[in-house]
């Protein structure tokens, strides 16, 4: 605006001005796009060398291949082992696994609602010299499954998901499903 | 205007009624799982109102519209009181669920970061005496904040955390069942709707208040030219 009604008193000003505005824009435009490709590329370069550090909690593969830290407290996740849950009056004894590996964890003290065989925990503790884990905190993780508990049922009723046993079905064979119907009722229908 | 106020709780709060009373409780999480209609709406907010505040500032910045800055202005303080409710209710969902109110996991501090950008932008485009280099600053900021946005939305993929993949967000079908996604979309929909309304008014207001600046000054101008009309102190 402010180039237009600058541009002087040439009979070619406020065209010549137009353009002056619009390669100014066009400039700023420019700078804008190359500012946002050089944070783009800071900040990827920084995630990416991150990436490791940035875990909340490591998996029981983790500590198996790169020798646990001696001494010091960390995060162990993973899920609880099936059938491993040994309760003695306040002291729980459970085994983490992520498929491959599990750790042995003994915990005292309240566990959280969720915790369950099956269930995704994060313990926070260290390492004792026998390799079994002593935490001193135990978080349950949930997973992104949302379902009233009658459809849980009915899955559970037709043998589709034991939620104890591993991860739920796709999303599309349950999300609109109605308690009477079972998965195999519905693709067969 | 009115008009925009019935239809955000003409929205909304049929909208809550079905969340909080006429939805089914969760197989795993039962009750608790009724805070989840404030939070992800809260937490879809802070984010979509960022990618506005984004392009009101690219705008601003490239093309000079002056209500491009005054968008972004008001948009900042309804931005950071979406953030905290984010947090707010995420802290009071993970107590009884995770077992802890807070995580330094990447997708709760990511959510923190974003909180203080907004923040940051509703200070940092008052802090100057010259309003345009106010505008200009905050501009500046709430573009380099975009990188955030990214982090916030994958963090839960990227690395692990104690925070739960996106149930609805995601390629697959949502992992949640129709029954809670209805209400879910229609609490999203309806504070949608209310934090749009809260920011028009706002601007609103603040082109009045610019309005009323320019007549006074005007006023105040002419009063100067005609020195008769004036009358002495």
């Amino acid at each position: 605006m402010s180039a237009t009604t600058t541009s002087g008193p040439t009979s070619s000003g406020p065209r010549r001005g137009l353009g002056v505005a619009a390669s100014r824009r066009r400039r700023r435009m420019l700078v804008l796009l190359l500012c946002a490709l050089g944070i783009g590329a800071a900040a990827a370069l920084a995630l990416t060398a991150f990436r490791d550090n940035l875990v909340f909690f490591r998996s029981p593969s983790d500590i198996v291949s790169m020798a646990a830290p001696d001494g010091r407290a960390f995060r162990l996740g993973g899920l609880v082992e099936p059938g491993s849950v040994v309760r003695e009056g306040a002291e729980a004894r459970f085994r983490v696994t992520d498929g491959a590996h599990a750790v042995a964890v003994t915990y005292r003290g309240v566990l959280p609602d969720l915790f369950r065989e099956g269930q995704g925990v994060v313990t926070l503790g260290r390492m004792r010299p026998d390799g079994t884990f002593a935490a001193s905190e135990v978080l349950a993780r949930h997973d992104e499954t949302y379902m009233p508990p009658e459809v849980m049922d009915a899955l559970k009723r037709s043998g589709h998901w034991n939620p104890e046993q591993g991860a739920a079905p796709p999303a599309r064979e349950w999300n609109t499903m109605t308690p009477a119907e079972t998965p195999a009722t519905r693709t067969g229908g | 205007m009115p008009w925009l106020w019935g239809l955000s709780l003409g929205v909304l709060l049929p909208a809550v009624a079905w969340a909080l009373l006429a939805s089914p409780a969760d197989w795993q999480q039962g009750e608790t799982v009724r805070i989840m209609y404030v939070h992800v709406p809260m937490a879809w907010l802070a984010m979509a109102g960022y990618s506005g505040l984004a392009l009101a500032s690219v705008l601003a910045l490239v093309w000079k519209h002056p209500l491009a800055d005054l968008a972004a202005r008001e948009l900042s303080p309804i931005g950071a009181v979406a953030t905290a409710l984010c947090l707010a209710t995420g802290s009071l969902w993970g107590r009884p669920m995770w077992g802890t109110w807070w995580a330094w996991d990447a997708r709760m501090t990511s959510v923190l970061v974003l909180f203080f950008l907004w923040v940051g932008h509703a200070a940092l485009t008052r802090a100057f005496e010259d309003e345009e280099r106010g505008a200009r600053a905050g501009a500046i900021l709430a573009l380099v904040g975009v990188v955030n946005l990214p982090v916030v939305k994958f963090s839960v993929d990227w690395w692990n955390t104690l925070h739960q993949p996106a149930s609805v967000a995601r390629l697959a079908a949502p992992g949640m069942h129709v029954s809670m996604l209805g209400p879910l979309l229609a609490c999203a929909t309806g504070f949608s709707l209310l934090f749009a309304t809260l920011v028009l008014a706002r601007v609103r207001a603040a082109v009045m208040e610019r309005r009323v600046e320019a007549l006074e000054l005007a006023r105040a101008r002419e009063a100067d030219r005609a020195p008769g009309l004036a009358v002495p102190a």
